[in-house]
């Protein structure tokens, strides 16, 4: 592991009227230009996880450091946000100009960047996500997944070192989520940025280099999505599904029909399907 | 049904008057309109309605198009013509009771009438060749001087280009919050006065919330994207006047330096 971007030690976090920690005791540490995927269901504490990493939240107790800055520093936080930038639920609330460009523009703009540089960037951001051609369009005639694109443009725009992605699929139809499943691994090409992707779709989770499991305002799981995935009761414990492919490959497992077990950590279609094949090729051999 | 509806209407277009910075555009408008307030005579009158009609061709705005503007204010133009027809002074040319007409009152009736239409029709070719993003950014810009004064110029502007981006979204969901109530047998186009107002609250309550949480998430994104209010913003667009800005402005200071002499002559 290299350098850490983002450390948490200690962190809780309870909502004022609130008894119950959202965060109840969290150590992370997240590697600069890693791909993170953390996965729970509605009221695990991820979406309350996101918003302390970059100083949204200040934390009750403990502390979250970004490039060994505290977010608790007030006087620094401008710093902490320009370095992890925030793509949110609802694309049509972090939409803030009538004009495509002219959002993208918004946090540059913030940041008192000389103009000539503020139309680089942002024509680089739309590019990037694939909406430069529609640098002129007005947002709310924009399809969901376009909208999602440009907001993120508008966080890239401000070239930041991470960008956590907190549920950004989740009012999405099907293309929108393919849409900005492809504009998030782009993301990772070239500068080695660090993408931390908040979901509750286990298939969202398959790219990812390391897979975080919350529940209860805990990390219950942490390791590659292969080693997470494969652990099949565990998750089911968690009221957690399995990905489709290894749903399929386990329930194959337990009819008891197939001549040897299946590995359970075939995460996309064609390993999956590789990996029947493979059982089969392999008896017919015997 | 409420996705037609037309706020701030723009017509895009690449005439000479679209591309005038939107500053000028601005001082134009005051400048129109204090000479309009001026103008006394027929002559002086005469010269305005060719300005507009000027202005008119050059952005290719028909006049049927402008004067269509109107048909709201036509109830505002009737009663003004009425008020001024019998406030005359001088020998009445028809009497009933206490209200009298006199040539007088005639002229002043039309002039008032003429006054008012010329106004409202020079500020819709404002909003018809400039996009209310412009038009926002030509009065940040315009009245930025009273930053000095502690005036929240900067934050005023961005309250304002937030509200126009937010039109058609809180449109979209009226429309869709209405579509629900009616699912569930609410009606909005029938009834009494009371019961259409009443049923209004079911369609009120959830838009409002709804926005609510709009703003309080965008508040967070907008946090999470560097935005502080009375920090040195910059601009990726910056407006530069060009040559034409400096003869529009030229133009426009003729034209009230025109009036101000007819206004001497009494014409």
């Amino acid at each position: 592991m290299t350098e850490s971007i983002i450390q948490m030690e200690g962190l809780r976090f309870a909502y004022p009227d609130s008894e119950r920690s959202a965060v109840a005791g969290v150590d992370l540490q997240i590697a600069r230009g890693s791909f993170v995927a953390v996965l729970g269901h509605n009221g695990s504490g991820k979406s309350t996880l996101s918003k302390l990493m970059n100083g949204i939240l200040v934390p009750t107790e403990g502390r979250v450091l970004v490039n060994g800055v505290d977010t608790r520093d007030e006087s620094r936080l401008l710093e902490v946000r320009r370095t992890v930038g925030m793509v949110f639920q609802n694309p049509d609330n972090q939409i803030v100009a009538s004009v495509v460009e002219d959002d993208v523009a918004f946090a540059p703009e913030n940041l008192g960047v000389e103009p000539a540089e503020i139309r680089q960037r942002v024509d680089e951001a739309l590019q990037r996500v694939g909406m430069y051609a529609f640098r002129l369009h007005a947002p709310h005639l924009l399809s969901g997944g376009q909208k999602q694109r440009v907001a993120i443009a508008g966080v890239l725009a401000m070239r930041p070192d991470c960008i956590i992605l907190d549920e950004p699929t989740a009012m999405l139809d099907p293309i929108g989520r393919r849409e900005v499943l492809g504009a998030v691994r782009e993301l990772r090409r070239g500068r080695g940025m660090t993408v931390v992707l908040i979901t509750h779709h286990m298939e969202e989770c398959i790219y990812a280099d390391r897979l975080i499991v919350m529940s209860g305002g805990r990390v219950e799981m942490d390791g590659t999505p292969r080693q997470v995935f494969s652990q099949v009761e565990k998750l089911r414990g968690l009221g957690l599904t399995v990905p489709e492919t290894v749903s399929l490959l386990d329930g194959l497992n337990r009819s008891g029909i197939l001549p040897a077990p299946l590995p359970l950590d075939a995460l996309t279609v064609a390993e999956c399907a590789d990996a029947v094949a493979d059982v089969f090729r392999r008896r017919e051999k015997k | 049904m409420l996705k037609n509806v037309t706020l701030g209407q723009y017509f895009p277009g690449d005439t000479i008057v679209h591309r005038l910075d939107p500053r000028t555009k601005l001082l134009w408008l005051v400048g129109y309109i204090v000479a309009l307030f001026l103008a006394g005579g027929w002559i002086s009158y005469a010269l305005m309605a060719a300005v507009l009609a000027m202005e008119s061709a050059l952005a290719h705005i028909r006049p049927r198009t402008l004067f269509s503007g109107l048909r709201p204010l036509l109830f505002i133009l009737l009663f003004t013509a009425l008020l001024n027809l019998f406030y005359g002074t001088g020998e009445p040319l028809a009497q009933l009771w206490i209200l009298k007409i006199t040539a007088d009152g005639i002229q002043r009736s039309v002039q008032m009438v003429l006054r008012i239409i010329l106004l409202v029709c020079g500020s819709f070719l404002l909003t018809y060749t400039t996009s209310p993003l412009q038009l926002t950014d030509g009065l940040e810009r315009l009245l930025s001087p009273l930053k000095r004064l502690h005036v929240p110029v900067g934050e005023l502007a961005m309250m304002m280009s937030i509200a126009l981006r937010f039109i058609p979204t809180l449109i979209e969901e009226t429309d869709r919050i209405m579509s629900a109530q009616k699912a569930r047998g609410a009606r909005f186009d029938t009834g009494s006065l009371v019961q259409r107002a009443r049923a209004l609250i079911p369609l009120l309550v959830p838009l409002f919330v709804g926005a609510f949480r709009r703003a309080d998430e965008l508040a967070t994104a907008m946090e999470c994207r560097c935005y502080s209010p009375g920090a040195g913003r910059t601009r990726m667009k910056v407006l530069s006047m060009a040559p034409r800005d400096g003869a529009a402005l030229a133009v426009c200071a003729g034209i009230l330096c025109a009036v101000c002499l007819l206004r001497h002559f009494g014409l």
